[in-house]
């Protein structure tokens, strides 16, 4: 049982993900977690200022119940399947370049301590980076009509062409991100 | 009975994601350095796999659990709404190192600081509520 401490490889974790999605599908419904943050400010009453998030929410609580479950994926994926969580990442050159934007932990967590202890509660520039980095998130989302889950493994799936739209640009915005704008700001 | 099985069905996909790393902040920088087959590996296997699915899908060969034909709903026909939108999605996934799905699993796992993330995100999606008329799409 040892395997299932370690990092699971690409070829144990992509075919899982396509079982999530085509169980969804076989019980009549469609993998997208970004629908989520849709429902969510239906129920905190966006519908009140905006026709987009005024729409029978109560059909999408099964969804709800799948981001619930996603938790305590991770909660359990976190504590009790990995005797140790570092994520290693094989290239030295990639390596370097993180310890040189000040992520000195690379190698040694799996998520930098830079954005995600608790100190960065009192680091207003981080704070703004995460606060930043959610928004692009949500907003890009929702613009888009769909997330890693509704266009890349979903509509690519189908043989979507919009999807493939999407999935470019998230690699447009995300090489953009890395490449130019991380130099700036780290 | 029903909600026991989308939550079973979200366990398993919490624990893939966490378990695969790709909720980690550091594989999604590694993945926009073109720095390890990883990520690439997941998202095309996934797809593979998804495709041949739905092929049988499509042509009727299997049907839901309840019966039903399985429906793939197209996309709504567009180009300036997914380009631009994934763009700023992209850029949002590669700083906060998570998108929607790790978001919820991040939380589980414990990193508090991910609940800014996830607000931020929530509200990010409001506002595109209140600018959708005004853009392209």
């Amino acid at each position: 049982m040892n395997w299932i401490q370690q990092p699971w490889p690409w070829y144990v974790a992509g075919p899982l993900i396509a079982l999530v999605m085509i169980l969804l599908l076989m019980l009549d419904k469609k993998m997208g977690m970004s629908s989520n943050l849709r429902t969510l400010c239906a129920i905190c009453g966006a519908g009140k200022t905006t026709s987009f998030f005024r729409f029978n929410w109560k059909a999408q609580r099964w969804n709800l119940v799948v981001a619930l479950g996603m938790i305590l994926g991770g909660f359990i994926g976190g504590n009790l399947l990995s005797e140790d969580p570092t994520v290693h990442i094989a290239s030295n050159a990639i390596t370097e370049d993180l310890k040189e934007m000040g992520f000195s932990d690379v190698g040694n967590a799996y998520a930098p301590d830079k954005l995600y202890a608790d100190n960065v509660f009192n680091d207003p520039i981080m704070l703004l980076i995460l606060v930043v980095g959610g928004l692009l998130v949500g907003f890009g989302a929702r613009y888009a009509g769909g997330c890693t889950s509704g266009h890349a493994i979903s509509g690519l799936s189908d043989l979507q062409l919009p999807s493939l739209i999407a999935v470019i640009g998230f690699f447009i915005g995300g090489l953009l991100m890395v490449h130019f704008i991380f130099p700036l700001i780290f | 009975m029903r909600t026991v099985i989308y939550l079973g069905v979200g366990i398993l996909f919490g624990i893939v994601l966490f378990k695969s790393e790709a909720a980690s902040w550091f594989r999604i920088y590694e993945m926009f350095q073109f720095g390890s087959f990883h990520m690439y590996g997941i998202i095309g296997s996934a797809v593979v796999i998804g495709s041949v699915f739905i092929q049988f899908a499509k042509k009727g060969k299997i049907t839901s659990f309840s019966g039903n034909k399985i429906n793939m709903v197209p996309k709504e026909r567009g180009f300036y709404r997914y380009l631009l939108g994934g763009i700023i999605f992209g850029l949002g996934w590669a700083l906060a190192g998570a998108c929607p799905g790790p978001l919820f699993v991040l939380a589980g796992a414990g990193y508090l600081p991910i609940v800014i993330v996830i607000i931020a995100s929530i509200l990010g999606t409001f506002l595109y509520g209140l600018l959708k008329d005004k853009l392209p799409h």
